[in-house]
């Protein structure tokens, strides 16, 4: 290498313009910082779609009010899953991927040019799925299982977002090689970096697996494939379906770490253990995705049992690592700021009025309680025929991509927003009681959907009451009780998703301006924010009694979860 | 500077903490412990869900349902046929076999079976996916076309018990229902 000299002056013919950051010290470029602000903004655009759809699919699942008529219903949940599950996220994922690379190491982004084409291919994905949905010819679930049939442009539109978002995944790795190239940070990347490229090299196996199922899909929608087997595709399908979660749980863990680091100065218990665990997520994410084939006729239970815990579950390993590092590392900073008496002045003390903390901490709960916990259960061969398909799942998955994944999000755009618009929270009091709107909302419609589930409610059904249908079954009265409780969480939820986007927005277009060197943030960081987010090195041997009970409650909860529902299994017809 | 030194290049020789590392292991004891347990389910068990599938065309399938349905349709005081919701209801015998068919949009046909008594199950589609699950009891397998899943069912309560689709079907998926109605 000869450009080592140079340091972090970019190579000739490659301008690359360079601002420093008031609060953070952090060297942030410009088109990197450009292209953030895209992918973000766009992903909260299609949160607000997503969104919308979501309130009334759940207004419609709700028995006494039932909004919209059964294909709207269908083509709103069809529409909803996309949206939410993919454009929202996965705008925003790369919006993390640009800021883990380009900003916390100081570098340029690789290709600014190509990162646009990535998000013009995105946006043109979405725009098209959007517009297959709406056609009303394309309401087959975002699953889309064969044999039954989508307008050609759905699985068009999702191979071409697909792309762009594979672009956007390679662009990131050349701007990690561009970063370590010109050296613009030294020795190891800090953990938060570490994260994300966990999170990238999961999202380069899941879109290929995307690509080799949607593609011969789409020939087959075109007339020129004659069929696609339903239990193959969906074998695949889940290759992609299921690791793209594993992508979220990656990039979510890092924005905790760094919520933690930037308002609370946390470093890492150890960042052995730390890394050890998002490492884990690489090697084990599943590949076969087998815990979404349970009830699947065909496929051995050997294949199911190896398939869903590589001989002990070492995925989850890696998550109920980070539930003991990431509060303990919250513990063990809060006590060195001062806040070390009893077992828990450290979190009664915490920044609750803090959107960022508390939507983290939320996430972080509700991450591990309700989305966890319920996922091993669904993901343990036997168990999962007492769910399977029922609307337990959609709970399950609630607690972790809406409760965990999204308000975690949501609790990292409130530190993004003021650095890179250099605009303060227009309005702190909205922006302090959205976490509790949207987590309360989000924790309620998850443990409805569980409820309702146990009693045998289906998923993706517009009515619940069957008064169609040539033999009737009445649904226990609880059933109707958590669909209408679901209702309702639903509505405190979507009131939390305006607040937040009536804030960000105006606080994007109307901000008060950060200039000057005495502009202060409204949600201050922490002084040794910016070094614990954006190096590395482990906490010094601190006690932790607070995380202990945490932990030891959490840990309870599972064991006693995990055998009540075995009880439940050991009580049904036998089959075998 | 951009980047603030590092407090420590070697991070990976840096001590792991107690608290870490006895988490660490209860963690992983706890997945393994799960991992036994669900081979243990094989033998200790009596809910585990058939391997036993075979590849089959809908319409294949369609006819030796419709063969079975034929054979051992219930007949009333008369010796007529009995049928529910136009659909006929199926004694079989003790211990046979039973076919359902799932279609846009029922379960067909009814079954009448005697309580505690093992049953040899096959199940298919003849259209798109469909998701068999038995209220209230809250058994749930996915049924595919093309495949004919067989297993062995043991009703253990008695009474009328509902099947609801629970894999979407398309617009008629709510009102996708079937019966088995188990008798002393
Ligand atoms: C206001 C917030 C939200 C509400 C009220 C809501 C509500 C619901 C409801 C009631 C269902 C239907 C369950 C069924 O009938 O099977 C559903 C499905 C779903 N939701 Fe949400 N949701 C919200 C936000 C989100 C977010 C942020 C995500 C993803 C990050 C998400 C992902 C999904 C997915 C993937 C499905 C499954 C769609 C399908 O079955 O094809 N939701 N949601
Ligand atoms: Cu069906
Ligand atoms: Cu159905």
């Amino acid at each position: 290498m000869t450009s080592i000299e140079h340091g972090a002056v970019p190579a000739a013919g490659l301008p690359a313009e360079f601002r420093t950051c008031r609060f953070t010290g952090l060297r942030i470029e410009k088109n990197a910082e450009t292209l953030i602000k895209a992918n973000a903004v766009t992903a909260v655009v299609f949160l607000m779609l997503g969104g919308l759809m979501g309130l009334l699919v759940a207004l419609t699942r709700w028995p006494a009010v039932q909004i919209l008529p059964a294909e709207w219903f269908y083509l709103m949940l069809t529409g909803h899953g996309a949206n939410v599950l993919l454009f929202w996220i996965i705008f925003f994922e790369i919006a993390v991927l640009y800021f883990a690379s380009a900003v916390l190491l100081g570098s340029r982004l690789a290709a600014p040019k190509l990162a646009w084409l990535a998000f013009v291919l995105m946006v043109a994905g979405a725009l098209m799925a959007n517009y297959a949905v709406l056609r009303g010819d394309s309401s087959v679930m975002f699953t889309s299982y064969p044999p039954m049939q989508a307008s050609h442009w759905f699985y068009l539109s999702l191979i071409i977002f697909a792309v762009g978002a594979l672009l956007a995944v390679v662009l990131f790795f050349a701007t990690l090689v561009i970063a370590k190239a010109e050296r613009t940070y030294d020795g190891s990347v800090p953990l938060v970096t570490f994260g994300a490229i966990t999170a990238g090299i999961i999202a380069v196996f899941t879109l290929a697996s995307g690509a080799i199922i949607l593609i011969p899909t789409w020939l087959w929608s075109v007339g020129l494939i004659s069929g696609i087997d339903s239990l193959m595709y969906k074998v695949v399908w889940w290759g992609m379906g299921h690791s793209s979660q594993q992508i979220n749980v990656s990039a979510h863990v890092a924005i905790w770490y760094a919520i933690a680091a930037m308002v609370l100065g946390a470093k890492p218990l150890s960042e052995k253990v730390s890394r050890m665990a998002f490492f884990m997520y690489i090697l084990f994410l599943q590949l076969a995705s087998a815990h979404h084939l349970l009830a699947e006729p065909g496929l051995s239970s050997t294949w199911k049992i190896v398939n869903t815990s590589y001989m002990m579950y070492l995925a989850v390993l890696g998550s109920l690592i980070h539930g003991l590092t990431v509060p303990g590392a919250v513990e063990a900073a809060q006590r060195r700021n001062g806040y070390d008496k009893g077992w828990f002045e450290w979190l009664t003390k915490a920044p609750w009025g803090n959107p960022a903390f508390s939507g983290m901490f939320m996430s972080l709960v509700m991450f591990g309680f309700i989305g966890g916990i319920s996922g091993v259960i669904l993901g343990t061969e036997q168990l999962n025929v007492l769910m399977h398909n029922t609307i337990y799942v959609p709970g399950h998955f609630h607690g972790t991509v809406v409760a965990g994944t999204t308000l975690a999000f949501m609790a990292g755009t409130y530190l993004l927003v003021p650095l890179l618009f250099q605009r303060d929270i227009i309005w702190p009091t909205v922006a302090k009681w959205q976490p509790y709107f949207f987590g309360l909302g989000a924790g309620g419609i998850s443990m409805f959907m569980m409820g309702a589930g146990t009693l045998g409610v289906p998923r993706r059904s517009w009515d619940i009451s069957l008064t169609d249908a040539p033999h009737v079954f009445e649904f226990p009265a609880a059933a109707y009780l958590m669909m209408g409780l679901n209702g309702l969480s639903a509505i405190l939820a979507a009131i939390g998703g305006v607040m937040f986007i009536l804030v960000i927005v105006a606080t994007i277009l109307a901000g008060p301006k950060l200039v000057g060197p005495d502009a202060k943030l409204t949600f201050p960081l922490h002084d040794k924010g910016r070094e614990a987010v954006s190096t590395y090195g482990s906490e010094a041997h601190p006690k932790l009694p607070g995380t202990i009970v945490l932990v030891t409650i959490f840990f309870t909860c599972f064991v006693l979860y995990y055998f009540v529902n075995w009880k439940y299994l050991s009580e049904l017809w036998l089959f075998n | 500077m951009a980047i603030t030194p590092p407090s420590n290049r070697l991070w990976w020789k840096e001590p792991i903490q107690a608290i870490e590392l006895g988490w660490v292991i209860i963690a992983f004891l706890w997945g393994l412990f799960m991992f036994f347990f669900m081979i243990a389910w094989h033998f200790i068990g009596d809910q585990n869900l058939s391997n036993e599938t075979y590849r089959i065309t809908p319409e294949a399938f369609e006819d030796k349902v419709v063969a079975f349905a034929e054979e051992y349709q219930k007949k009333d005081a008369n010796g007529e046929p009995v049928e529910e919701a136009g659909v006929p209801v199926v004694v079989p015998p003790e211990g046979g076999d039973v076919y359902m068919l799932a279609r846009l949009w029922e379960f067909w046909p009814v079954l009448e079976l005697k309580k505690d008594v093992p049953y040899r199950f096959h199940l298919s589609s003849t259209d798109w996916q469909h998701g068999f699950s038995l209220q209230p009891t809250n058994i749930n397998i996915s049924v595919h076309p093309g495949y004919e899943h067989v297993f062995t069912l043991t009703p253990t309560g008695s009474g009328d018990f509902g099947i609801v689709c629970n894999e979407f079907c398309g617009i008629g998926h709510h009102s996708m229902t079937g019966r088995i109605r188990v008798v002393e």
